[in-house]
């Protein structure tokens, strides 16, 4: 992409996420009622990330054997509670390792 | 009590909450940073989208968008869907937020808005001061956005196996986000199941993977989440202040 296309982009992006963040805390004082709405919005967050994160850990992380390995340690990791940058740098490290090996 | 006096607790209050997550923001960012550059971004561009955005999700979408030369209303429909849950975050948050306060405060409120500022306004006790919210975020905001540009400088310095090692770090956050409330909810845990299971399928069947990544996703996420919902309602205190925060 162009530079110009790159700053467009980067405008676009923070238009629409300004808007998101902002327009119900500015718009909405009463509470959403809309059972399908709310239940809509609240699974959102869950699929939008499992989507984006399978499979593509396995290209990040550069082998089939690392990318499942460094899911495994990660889904383990925050499964026991661990916080979200303990999480993070042993999915690295375990991506690392395993591409050592492999 | 004196007004400055009550400002300048808030604004420390704020520092103090914000710190914590902005070491945990740069080490991510840092991460986000190598999409950044892999997409073609320079270090400037990444501080400032970083800023703008403030969104790991969002961020990394945005990237992935630029590196596939998507067009602007993809992204923005990308961008859209990605950052879907601040919706449900800012309608929230709308409640705690005192009723009189100006119109452009509010506003501040609602930019502030990421999955660890948003639970540290739900948090708050009694009304939510924006002040408080603002501090807070403008320092991990920082730190985030520094995080990103030193990934975009320092990745080219890095040798390629550790560049890749790290650009796994986004996807661990995304574990750390999803897998605590699937944990604690089956329903969650098994629309996570479903969704990896469709995810790496429609990636793999060769009609389906003609479709761009963002279209992908939005598509996946749309119909999952609208079955979910028809499904498997949820009841009103579910969706209180949990989300991905």
């Amino acid at each position: 992409m162009t530079q110009g296309g790159i700053w467009s982009a980067i405008v676009v992006a923070a238009l629409v996420s300004f808007a998101v963040r902002v327009l119900p805390l500015t718009l909405i004082r009463k509470k959403i009622t809309n059972r399908f709405v709310r239940s809509f919005l609240f699974y959102v967050p869950y699929v939008t990330l499992a989507v984006m994160t399978f499979p593509a850990i396995i290209e990040a992380a550069g082998t089939v054997a690392a990318g499942i390995a460094a899911l495994a340690v990660g889904g383990v990791l925050a499964w026991l509670g661990a916080g979200l940058f303990p999480v993070a740098i042993a999915s690295c490290v375990t991506a690392y390792l395993i591409g050592l090996i492999g | 009590m004196n007004h400055g006096v009550e400002r300048k607790k808030l604004i420390l209050w704020g520092l103090r909450d914000g710190f914590p997550i902005g070491m945990g923001y740069f080490a991510v960012a840092f991460s986000l940073g190598i999409t950044a550059r892999n997409a073609g971004l320079n270090p400037l561009q990444g501080f400032v989208a970083s800023f703008l955005n403030h969104a790991s999700a969002g961020e990394y979408a945005l990237y992935s968008q630029i590196a596939a030369g998507a067009a602007l209303w993809e992204i923005a429909a990308v961008i859209f869907i990605a950052n879907m849950r601040y919706l449900l975050m800012s309608a929230s948050l709308s409640q705690k937020i005192r009723p009189e306060t100006p119109i452009l405060k509010r506003m501040g409120a609602g930019f502030c808005i990421t999955d660890e500022i948003f639970a540290l306004g739900i948090a708050a006790p009694g009304w939510t001061p924006v002040t408080y919210l603002g501090s807070a975020f403008l320092l991990a905001a920082v730190m985030w956005s520094g995080g990103t540009a030193t990934g975009i400088a320092a990745g080219n310095i890095l040798p390629e196996n550790v560049v890749s090692a790290l650009s796994v770090a986004i996807y661990g956050m995304f574990l750390a986000i999803i897998v605590p409330p699937a944990r604690k909810n089956r329903i969650i845990a098994g629309l996570v199941a479903v969704s990896f299971l469709l995810s790496f399928l429609t990636s793999r069947l060769e009609w389906l993977s003609t479709l761009s990544e963002g279209t992908r996703v939005i598509i996946l996420t749309v119909s999952l989440s609208g079955a979910a919902a028809l499904l498997f309602p949820v009841r009103d205190e579910e969706t209180e202040g949990e989300g991905a925060a």
